[in-house]
């Protein structure tokens, strides 16, 4: 893997652009406009109901917008479903940790590994030397090497959740969107979650969505605030933690 | 060192189930045919008939564990395609009849005869041929699932929904061949056979083969399960199973694998009703009732779901029973399958299979809380 940590040339790779999304007349997403560059670590915050999960929803083909164009790259992922959305290189991690409970650590990562996706190429399946390879570095990289044979469900919380940006991992995608990954975790899974994800944002694209702002400090990224489904204001966290907009958000009304 | 976990294909239970009934299908014939009536070890031909029977609803069983108990999916009518290939079978037997009906019409079965209908129906040519018959008894039921699973798994039909309007298909299947103008014998069904391949379908030595034709099916179908759910595509319908969205999020077109077992199911469920019919003796549209699908349900759940063998030793422990009782007992039928169902969904909610577990757990210490669920995986 390429150990270039910087991005000279800076290039779009989503592109939400002017996305509206109503429910029963609310407006979850309302005329949101987001773009993310090609390897940037993007942090995603907002009170309760801003609009943060629906827009991952909207990314990932989950829901589809009433107004508004979401590209990736060339592609408009609007009119792509939710498989076809993964395929094309963008991957998502729960708020809630979702693991396949009932199967191995190792078989939940077998299953995120790239490969064609059909049922009869699932059904003739052989573990390529290679991909084996894969799937024990990225156990040692999340820290499982040592539970790899335990069903998933027997994991602590914090194991699940790294479990699932393993999973992500094992995608390749180029850009990951990682919904809440310290909820319920301790200082020290804290800590250690947030060196995965800024070790993983050396080469990939990353979007996260966090509640936590000690946690959006340590990634020490470029960080947009939503409000009631738009962008109310976006830049390093100690400028938007200042902006009296954001201050009232948070602590007023 | 790390290395691959695998289930293996069989395991030990697997094992075991599928020797019991490669022998029973070699044993039980053998002792019909070579041992005199009066020998102790005799098999008396209804016990055979009976015994064969159940081989068919332990296929059922199996079928509907494969698509119920790994993917998730509670068919509320797999009867329906086990009629279905029983109707492909009966349309082949009744086509063997020739001249010798009641009627004595070479070209027409009786009932057509008896409706004043002057030529074969299109849908009847060709099955009196046994190959074209016996890929009937595959392509209707297989077809039609997949028709079936292609809308409604597209729709993303699920849960509860999904379980409803399977009881609606075969219901509606039942009023459809309930008529007469359908050309499949209405109310009647199909009966009345004289031969298969040339041998009469009562004879003693035609059941036997049936008997072991039964086994082997039930050996076969099994086998294609394993082979299917110890595959990486058996991890993917497990995973969607137990988390649909998130496979979905993963990349994977959740209807198309849906669609796959779904129909795999369902050729195996026209298998076993196809090799049912010439050992019962009739076809009837009874078969589609919505009754017949639940109580297949019931025997996958009893013998313990998502462990293939336990669905069918389910079927066969519950149809054991229900012979019994209803000869002893003929109103407590009912009340006793009902207090069955209650019983393990209340004490065994791994049914049979998971009485079995259970007992060999406690021999065998285990070394992690994970042990129970390795084994629940694995096999």
């Amino acid at each position: 893997m390429s150990e270039d940590t910087t991005h000279p040339i800076a290039e779009t790779l989503l592109f939400v652009d002017g996305v509206t999304v109503s429910f029963d007349g609310f407006k979850a997403l309302n005329d949101l406009s987001i773009d993310v560059q090609s390897g940037e670590m993007r942090a995603i915050i907002g009170p309760n109901g801003a609009g943060k999960t629906t827009m991952m929803d909207v990314i990932t083909g989950k829901t589809r917008p009433d107004a508004g164009r979401v590209s990736f790259r060339s592609t408009d992922l609007t009119r792509l479903d939710e498989a076809a959305i993964a395929n094309i290189g963008i991957g998502r991690k729960f708020q809630k940790p979702t693991v396949f409970e009932n199967l191995l650590v190792w078989d939940n990562l077998e299953l995120a590994l790239k490969s064609k996706r059909d049922p009869m190429t699932s059904l003739r399946w052989r573990l390529s030397s290679d991909d084996k390879e894969r799937i024990v570095s990225t156990l040692q990289r999340v820290g499982l090497a040592d539970h790899y044979k335990k069903v998933a469900g027997s994991l602590s919380h914090g194991q699940k959740q790294w479990l699932e940006i393993g999973m992500l991992l094992m995608q390749e995608p180029e850009l990951l969107l990682v919904d809440e990954p310290v909820a319920g975790m301790t200082d020290s899974e804290t800590e250690k979650t947030a060196e995965l994800l800024r070790d993983i944002a050396r080469n990939h694209s990353v979007v996260v969505v966090e509640h936590d702002m000690e946690f959006v400090r340590a990634l020490g990224v470029r960080v947009t605030v939503l409000h009631e489904g738009s962008v109310l204001s976006e830049g390093s966290l100690d400028k938007v933690q200042n902006d009296p907009r954001v201050i009232e958000v948070y602590l007023g009304r | 060192m790390i290395s691959a976990p695998r289930a293996s294909l069989l395991g030990p239970a697997g094992l075991v189930f599928l020797v019991i009934v490669a022998v029973a299908g070699i044993a039980v014939p053998i002792l019909n045919l070579a041992m005199p009536p009066a020998s102790p070890l005799h098999v008396p031909d209804y016990v055979m008939t009976l015994a064969g029977k159940y081989l068919c609803y332990a296929l059922l069983a199996l079928s509907v564990d494969l698509v119920w108990g790994y993917c998730g999916i509670l068919s509320l009518g797999h009867g329906a395609f086990f009629a279905l290939g029983g109707y492909a079978m009966g349309m082949y037997l009744m086509r063997q009849i020739g001249s010798r009906g009641v009627y004595g019409n070479p070209d027409l079965p009786d009932f057509m005869v008896f409706l004043n209908w002057q030529e074969l129906p299109w849908y009847w040519h060709g099955f009196e041929y046994f190959p074209f018959a016996m890929l009937m008894v595959l392509l209707v039921p297989g077809v039609f699932a997949f028709i079936f699973g292609w809308f409604a798994f597209r729709a993303r039909v699920t849960g509860v929904y999904l379980s409803i309007i399977t009881q609606a298909m075969t219901f509606a299947l039942l009023l459809a061949f309930f008529r007469n103008d359908m050309g499949f014998g209405g109310n009647n069904g199909l009966t009345d056979f004289k031969d298969i391949l040339g041998f009469s379908v009562q004879a003693q030595e035609t059941r036997a083969v049936l008997f072991f034709l039964s086994a082997m099916a039930l050996a076969g179908g099994f086998l294609i399960s394993r082979i299917i759910v110890a595959s990486k595509l058996g991890r993917i319908i497990v995973a969607i199973r137990d988390a649909e969205s998130r496979t979905r999020f993963l990349g994977y077109r959740v209807e198309h694998y849906k669609l796959f077992v779904f129909t795999v199911s369902a050729m195996m469920a026209g298998v076993a009703g196809a090799l049912y019919v010439p050992q019962v003796g009739i076809i009837n549209p009874s078969e589609f009732s919505p009754g017949n699908s639940i109580e297949a349900v019931i025997w996958a759940a009893f013998g313990g779901r998502g462990t293939l063998w336990g669905a069918a030793l389910g079927a066969v422990v519950v149809n054991l029973a229900k012979s019994f009782f209803t000869g002893a007992l003929p109103e407590a039928w009912l009340f006793i399958l009902g207090g069955l169902f209650i019983v393990v969904t209340l004490f065994l909610p791994k049914g049979l299979a998971g009485l079995f577990r259970l007992v060999r757990l406690r021999r065998v210490k285990p070394q992690d809380d994970s042990e129970n669920f390795k084994i629940a995986v694995a096999e």
